[in-house]
């Protein structure tokens, strides 16, 4: 069984100019100790849809699902008090700005504590000596005397560290990295993206990354999900994505990449993703999509099977290599 | 091929109050830096957040005056000449900043945006200067009717060609682009990189790069700079640089810099610990209190630029020869050639175009 099973999600939100569909009807599995990354432009819905499973959206978005649970439990129904015990305990999130996601107020010592206090029944010395072993996991040197810092004398990196030790503090079994290394410089970055799959590993936790670098994506990921204008347009294995990408908007983004470039200009994509008030018909892909003909631009485009990465398109891409 | 840009010794240094009674100390936020760029070419500056590369551009766009050293910029010395000289000279040098959505102002129309720089610094007549945002605005991929909107009307991508079109009003020749594309998503970072290599083949300008994006700069780049705690410690041909990377900051800066493409082992050149404080920046070597070569000397005294092969590197690991990347794992230059069958990466027409090594004078 999944650890992390989602069929259909969608996320409205109301807008003065009527609904917007940020999440479009998204499926996931998450297993027991695996990592998935999904992917996507700002706007693709990446971040809607995780944080709809944490419940963490504002009341103007309507979540709709056929279902929603993890391990075994739906989350749909769930009062705010079972939420939470689940939230912050088995699941944990951590967010792009480590810098805001800190109480300027508090020392990181009180925050990391405060988790503990609320999810685990540690005494006052346990809780210490928990907050300490988990300052020291997370890399952070001299950890007694860091407990007592306020997020202002931490770096970026620090910071980042800080919140992962917290995520972590009641070992979840799902991790949900959104966007965790953006705001860091590359060797940063680096360290933190390994701490995370050294965590992911230690503790056999799953591990959802949520990310706009497709160059993260390969060195951390095992599975992908591409999403595009809330749809999850493919499904594949790190290796098959990167090697023969299956929908156009995958391949186009990889060939958008500065890294792959053979030529003195890059093979952009034109134009941009759709907003709310030019969602095209059909495909929402074919405004910009290369091979796009008359059924891209009329008919909704159906699931292909596995082996065609579950590609949301009329014309998946490197068909025969499959077929041979 | 000209010199357009010449720096020598170019620092600048802040003084920051630490409290009433306390020393102010003082933020040496560039020191040294010696460089050349030839016209027509583009040089990007590499380095993470500190190390001096904002403040570089602010001293080459003339924002701030420099704390010591001298700028030569088409010919003409900094410092020396008068505030009329100084005024003309700006208009040779332009700047696109990072975020789109911050440097545009919300009330002005575009025409205004564009118009203005015209405004303070020629005396066109109106008709003219609306004729020429009008063709500045196809330039740089938009549309005339978007002359009346709103920056609000327009996406991040967008934005980022109203800035770039602002900033040819007044046909500069020379360009700095602080970080233009990393607010933007990868699509859209294409884009702008195309239509920045279009305008510089159009227009023959020069471009100054500064990134912290790797994989970008190696497409864009001429020649690289990578700068480590406001000093430059590796200047070369794009091509070196990621090829034979020779300090070994360089190579742990590529070695961290992911790519797209799974099957590539990571590099495991970690670097520990974090950037150290410009207040009281490490003695000798800045970088030797993360650098896992570092020997006594590298604590005692600063390695100045010295030219190896085709790169000016300062480093004694690399002038006395005892760091030697050929003994140990492959340098991870081939980390960003791409080794997928016929990807291979290669800069625009570097071989062209890319002058020598400028020398430190």
């Amino acid at each position: 069984m999944p650890l992390l099973h989602i069929e259909n999600l969608s996320v409205s939100f109301e807008t003065a100019s009527g609904a917007f569909l940020a999440v479009d009807s998204v499926d996931f599995d998450v297993d027991a100790g695996e990592r998935l990354a999904i992917v996507g432009e700002s706007g693709s819905g990446k971040s809607v849809a995780m944080l709809a499973v944490m419940g963490l959206l504002p009341p103007t978005a309507t979540v709709t699902a056929d279902r929603l649970e993890f391990a075994g439990r739906d989350l749909r129904g769930l009062s705010p008090r079972a939420r939470r015990e689940v939230i912050g305990g088995d699941v944990a999130m951590i967010f792009q700005e480590p810098m805001s996601s800190l109480n300027p107020c508090f020392t990181v010592g009180f925050q990391i504590k405060e988790a503990l206090a609320a999810h685990t029944d540690l005494d006052r010395k346990g809780r210490q000596e928990r907050a300490v072993e988990l300052m020291r996991q997370v890399g952070i040197p001299e950890p007694e005397r860091r407990l007592t810092a306020f997020p202002h004398q931490l770096s970026g990196g620090m910071s980042q560290r800080v919140m992962i030790a917290m995520a972590t503090a009641c070992r979840p079994k799902l991790l949900i990295a959104d966007e965790p290394t953006t705001a860091l410089d590359v060797t940063i970055q680096a360290q933190i993206l390994d701490l995370l799959v050294e965590l992911q590993k230690d503790h056999d936790m799953a591990l959802i990354l949520i990310t706009h670098d497709m160059g993260v994506v390969a060195e951390t990921a095992q599975r992908v999900v591409v999403q595009y204008a809330g749809q999850q347009v493919e499904r594949q294995d790190v290796f098959g994505l990167f090697e023969a990408p299956h929908h156009p908007y995958t391949a186009a983004l990889l060939d958008a990449l500065p890294d792959r470039a053979s030529g003195n200009r890059l093979p952009a994509i034109s134009g941009v993703v759709p907003g709310q008030g030019d969602r095209p018909q059909g495909c929402l892909f074919n405004p910009r999509c290369r091979f796009a003909d008359e059924t891209c631009r009329k008919v909704v485009p159906p699931r292909q099977p596995p082996e065609l990465g579950e590609a949301l398109c009329h014309y998946p891409l490197h068909r025969e290599e499959k077929a041979a | 091929m000209s010199t357009i840009i010449e720096a020598r010794n170019l620092s600048r240094f802040y003084e920051v109050r630490r409290g009433l009674f306390a020393e102010p100390a003082t933020v040496r936020a560039l020191s040294e830096a010696s460089f050349r760029v030839t016209q027509g070419t583009t040089l990007a500056v590499v380095g993470e957040s500190g190390c001096g590369k904002s403040t570089l551009a602010r001293l080459l766009t003339m924002i701030e005056p420099p704390s010591g050293g001298e700028l030569v910029i088409d010919g003409k010395k900094l410092g020396a000449t008068g505030h009329a000289d100084l005024k003309a000279l700006r208009k040779t040098v332009q700047i696109v900043f990072q975020d789109p959505y911050g440097s545009l102002n919300p009330r002005q129309k575009i025409g205004a945006i564009l118009e203005e720089p015209l405004k303070i610094n020629t005396d066109m007549p109106s008709r003219e200067r609306r004729e020429k945002a009008f063709d500045m605005l196809i330039k740089v991929g938009l549309r005339p009717e978007h002359y009346g909107r709103y920056p609000h009307m327009f996406s991040g991508g967008q934005r980022q060609r109203i800035a770039i079109a602002r900033a040819l009003m007044l046909d500069p020749k020379i360009l700095i682009l602080d970080e233009p594309v990393s607010a933007l998503d990868v699509s859209i970072q294409a884009q702008i990189l195309n239509i920045l290599a279009d305008l510089q083949e159009e227009l023959g300008l020069t471009y100054i790069f500064i990134s912290h994006d790797l994989s970008v700069v190696r497409f864009v780049a001429d020649e690289v700079m990578v700068m480590y705690l406001g000093r430059p410690v590796e200047f070369a041909p794009v091509e070196a640089v990621f090829e034979s990377p020779q300090h070994p900051y360089t190579v742990a800066l590529l070695s961290a810099t992911p790519v797209a493409d799974p099957r590539r082992k990571r590099q495991n050149i970690k670097l520990e610990g974090e950037l150290p404080s410009p207040i009281n920046p490490p003695s000798g070597c800045p970088f030797h209190p993360r650098c896992r070569y570092a020997r006594d000397k590298c604590s005692d005294i600063r390695p100045e630029l010295t030219l190896h092969g085709q790169t000016l590197v300062a480093c004694h690991g690399i002038e006395e020869g005892w760091i030697d990347y050929a003994a140990e794992p492959p340098p991870p230059g081939a980390a960003l050639s791409g080794e997928r069958a016929g990807t291979t990466p290669q800069a625009p027409d570097a071989a062209v175009r890319a002058p020598e090594p400028g020398s430190p004078v």
